[in-house]
């Protein structure tokens, strides 16, 4: 039998796929936390927002009903301030660093009150910022993911004229494509990327794929400088038998399809087996469960202190009902039929001393598990686009592109950031790496005149 | 269990808590419950000829959502029938006789409208009357409540014409709206008066409307000035009632403190300031009767644990305490002290030294959280930092004298000691 869709009744998908974190409702509430936060100077918080947010200030200004310059704080510092307070894993970045920490006290709900200005500014399109007369510079961008819109706003700001190409047919990158839909919602993000844009200046170009019919080296004729804001590509393969089994599929893909079709469109087994344990691992099994499946197993080869999503994220696969099987590393997928049927697992444990790399070294016990799946979601981390990166001679280290400061590349003109450049890590640093590459490119862009 | 057994110009109540003169005590069922609720006596609201009140009558302060940390309004007098309120008066104390009930009064500025008013209404029944010298405002311009709170002579006169008559202990209410209260209270006490009450509301302007610009509260379109009361004024009326208990002429003259009581802990100061009892007012509009409950536990362990027995027992222990400026000890020193196991690193110390002038806080940079530290040398000891830490006891000032002896300001001068280099 293949996997099944249409699992669940539509108000179950509504209910299962609604609002993660609901927003304050009333300017009344917004206000009786604001006024909880203590304005620290050279605050914990900021310093702990890749971005620098100033978090005391913008939290200030809803206290004092100021919520455009509320706004305008969040957004100068972070365009996608909006979608950043949905999606941001806060606990281990602002509010976890938040003074009331230190006070056994609940954090102030940073993201919730950012959320309260940014959504405001964005449903009734508040004119926040103005762009420069236009300068005759004109930018390239790789990808319409944070990294290259940020990148893009910051630049038209200055009056630099920007060319987004984007492979798919909407801005947003993994935002749009790839986080989970309980936290944005495909209009939300639609509704951001129009926010962006709204600056005036940028052009998107969508559907049209950098490294076929255009290449790097085309815009670097035609364009003053670049920005490769590629994110990376598919998941990892696990290298074991039976990868090529019916029902073994990759979480980037079945989430791109959560976030493009109708949920009741998506197949999802009855038993599911997520391999990893970071974030992208965490949104295949939740989303995985509230697709209706009826058992999700999540498989980590390491133990719960070595996982890389954080207590939060654990938390809401747990409150979903998945399951846990810690210290097992994935040895071969069974089938029938051409079906996967199980993932058979190494039992493993963990030496007592860290590597150079600061991890423990995984050691075989020469015991094995069997565990039932008809679905098996890899999700043990993304390859980049080696191809691309190789292809366009830009220096890298296994695919993943090496920068120096302000987002330089080795090629003359070309800047990158965002997930291409970290190898996968949270909207917030894209954003911030696509502030840093405008800096450098309006540098390289004064010097080059 | 302390007692809290009040006597005031020998007016007996089973504790010292009075609702002020004002809404709350404007007709009986207000005033049952009241009773029912356990508070100790009322101030019955002011009574005189009959008024018409304006809705849209109060506007608060909102401050970083306490609400109503200060209530302003601009009501007058009673505008309930005099007959009804005798009436419910007498009811009331039939029903509450161990409580205490006093009648406060307003009338037109002539000798025999005074005399109608107390002698209707003491033949009525009441243990003592308090006269309204304080109402900011509608009554003024009538030349009544703060017009004559702030002018001696007319005080005094008014007074006297109230004694001629009175047959029942009299409080004269005082106004806020003076630069000081003891020349009213020093012509009035020459009058007669056995008591004091204070404060009355402070003339106010509460803000306006940034959308109508209409400022507070809106009467269709215009405002008035307002009476200021709640929270906000305790301090203002803690140094009115002290300076009573400061001057010889007034200090022995029993006092009802009224100013932003809300909890024991405010009586327990007003009390400590010469009160003998206090009066409450804009906390029971906003909370109700039954804050009262509180008012007396506090208050009650709070004796328990100090090892008073009786309310009388430390009335005006904190007066001896204030003092002349010039008369302070320059050689008294102290320095903040940060303990550094229960500092948070907000850094609101620090900034608060910093911009407000003595840079004695250093700052080393951390991620997130900086250190920060007092530079001994350049502490003045002026307790801000200390103030503005949101975590208690975090930051402590420690004694470090400059010199053994007490050296006041004129010692200084006469010593020709040097002042600061910097
Ligand atoms: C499942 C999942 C869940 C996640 N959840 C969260 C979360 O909750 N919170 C969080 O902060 N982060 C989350 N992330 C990470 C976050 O989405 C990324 O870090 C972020 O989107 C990176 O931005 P980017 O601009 O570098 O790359 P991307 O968002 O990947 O954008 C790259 C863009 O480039 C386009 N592109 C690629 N190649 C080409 C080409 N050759 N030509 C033209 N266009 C091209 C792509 O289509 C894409 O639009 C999640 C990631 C995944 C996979
Ligand atoms: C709405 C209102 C009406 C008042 N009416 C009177 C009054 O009729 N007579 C009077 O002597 N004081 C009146 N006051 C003043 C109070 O009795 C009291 O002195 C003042 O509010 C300060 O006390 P508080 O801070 O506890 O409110 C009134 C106060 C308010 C808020
Ligand atoms: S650390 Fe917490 S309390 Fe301090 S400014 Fe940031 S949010 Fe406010
Ligand atoms: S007491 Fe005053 S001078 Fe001393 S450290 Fe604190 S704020 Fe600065
Ligand atoms: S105000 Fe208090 S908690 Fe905050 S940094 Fe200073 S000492 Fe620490």
């Amino acid at each position: 039998m293949p996997l099944e869709s249409q699992r669940l009744a539509p108000e179950e998908y509504k209910r299962n796929f609604a609002d993660l974190h609901p927003p304050f409702e009333l300017l009344d509430t917004a206000f009786i936390e604001a006024n909880r936060c203590l304005y620290c100077y050279d605050a914990p918080c900021t310093k702990s927002c890749p971005t620098s947010i100033d978090v005391p200030q913008f939290i200030k200004q809803i206290s004092t009903g100021n919520i455009k310059g509320s706004a305008e704080t969040i957004f100068s510092a972070n365009i996608m301030g909006g979608g950043c307070a949905k999606v941001c894993p806060v606990e281990k970045l602002c509010e976890g660093a938040c003074v009331y920490n230190l006070l056994h006290e609940e954090p102030i709900a940073i993201a919730k009150l950012q959320r309260f200005s940014t959504e405001q500014a964005i449903k009734e399109k508040w004119k926040i910022f103005e762009r420069k007369p236009s300068n005759g510079k004109r930018v390239a961008i790789v990808g319409a993911g944070p990294a290259g819109l940020a990148c893009a706003h910051a630049l038209s700001l200055e009056g630099v004229d920007v060319t987004i190409f984007e492979k798919e047919a909407k801005g947003g990158g993994l935002m749009t494509y790839g986080v989970a839909a309980y936290k944005v919602t495909p209009e939300f993000c639609e509704d951001e990327v129009d926010w962006i844009l709204s600056v005036g200046g940028i052009t998107i170009q969508y559907n049209t794929e950098i490294g076929t019919t255009k290449t790097l080296q085309d815009l670097q004729r035609d364009y003053d400088a670049v920005f490769v804001g590629i994110g990376v590509g598919v998941a990892r393969h696990l290298g074991i038998p039976g990868e090529e089994l019916d029902g073994v599929v990759d979480a980037i893909k079945f989430i791109y399809d959560i976030r493009t079709k109708d949920y009741s469109e998506i197949p999802v087994g009855d038993r599911v087996a997520v391999i990893g344990m970071g974030m992208t691992a965490i949104d295949a099994a939740t989303q995985s469960k509230r697709l209706g499946a009826k058992e999700v197993v999540m498989v980590y080869r390491r133990d719960e202190h070595e996982k890389s999503c954080t207590d939060a994220e654990l938390e809401i696969a747990k409150l979903d009902g998945c399951s846990f099987v810690w210290l097992a590393a994935p040895k071969e997928i069974l089938g029938e039929h051409g079906k996967a049927t199980a993932l058979v697992c190494n039992i493993v444990r963990l030496s007592d001393e860290a590597d150079a790399s600061g991890k423990r070294a995984i050691l075989p016990t020469g015991e094995t598990m069997t565990i039932e799946a008809d679905m098996i979601i890899r999700a043990a981390g993304q390859i980049p686009f080696e191809e691309f990166v190789q292809g366009a001679h830009i220096q890298n280290n296994g695919g993943r592109i090496s920068t120096s400061g302000l987002q330089t590349t080795n090629l003359k003109g070309v800047f990158a950031g965002g997930d291409c450049v970290n190898g996968g890590k949270e909207v917030v640093d894209a954003v911030q790496h696509g502030k840093d590459a405008a800096k450098g490119i309006l540098e390289y862009l004064s010097s080059n005149k | 269990m302390a007692n809290l057994h009040s006597t005031l110009l020998g007016i007996s109540s089973p504790n010292p808590f009075w609702l002020a003169s004002a809404p709350p005590t404007d007709k009986k069922i207000n005033v049952l419950r009241a009773f029912e609720a356990g508070w100790g006596g009322v101030v019955w609201k002011t009574l005189g000829d009959q008024v018409k009140n304006v809705s849209s009558r109060y506007a608060a302060i909102n401050y970083g959502n306490q609400r109503v940390m200060g209530l302003n309004n601009i009501e007058l007098i009673s505008d309930r029938p005099l007959d009804i309120n005798l009436k419910e008066i007498r009811e009331v104390m039939k029903e509450f006789p161990d409580r205490a009930m006093v009648v406060s009064l307003m009338a037109n500025t002539n000798r025999e409208s005074w005399h109608d008013l107390v002698k209707r209404v003491q033949d009525n029944g009441c243990h003592g009357l308090e006269l309204n010298f304080g109402c900011p405002h509608g009554m003024t311009e009538r030349g009544m409540g703060a017009a004559v709170g702030q002018d001696p002579a007319i005080a005094k006169m008014v007074v006297e014409w109230v004694m001629e008559v009175a047959e029942v202990p009299v409080l004269t209410k005082l106004t806020p709206n003076v630069h000081s209260v003891v020349p009213i209270a020093k012509a009035t006490l020459e009058a007669g008066t056995n008591g004091f009450a204070l404060i009355n509301t402070i003339q106010s302007l509460m803000g306006v409307d940034l959308d109508t610009f209409l400022p507070y509260p809106d009467v269709g379109g215009h405002t008035a000035f307002g009476g200021y009361c709640g929270p906000a004024v305790k301090p203002i009326a803690l140094k009115m009632l002290t300076s009573l208990g400061m001057d010889k002429a007034t200090a022995n003259t029993p006092i009802s403190g009224i100013g932003g009581v809300t909890t024991w802990r405010d009586a327990v100061e007003f009390m400590l300031l010469g009160a003998g009892n206090v009066q409450v007012c804009t906390a029971v509009m906003k909370y109700g009767f039954r804050i009262i409950n509180d008012l007396c536990s506090g208050m009650s362990n709070w004796m328990d644990e100090k090892g008073f027995t009786s309310t009388s027992e430390f009335v005006g222990l904190s007066i001896p305490k204030v003092t002349d400026w010039e008369e302070l000890d320059l050689n008294f020193h102290i320095v903040a002290n940060i303990n550094q196991d229960k500092c948070i690193h907000c850094g609101l110390c620090y900034i608060a030294c910093e911009d407000a002038s003595h840079q004695a806080i250093s700052l080393e940079k951390g991620n997130p959280y900086n250190t920060y530290s007092i530079k001994e040398e350049e502490c003045v000891g002026c307790n801000l930092c200390k103030l503005v830490c949101p975590v208690s006891e975090c930051i402590t000032m420690l004694e470090q004298r400059k010199g053994a002896e007490h050296l006041n300001w004129k010692e200084f001068q006469r010593l020709g000691l040097p002042l600061n280099e910097h």
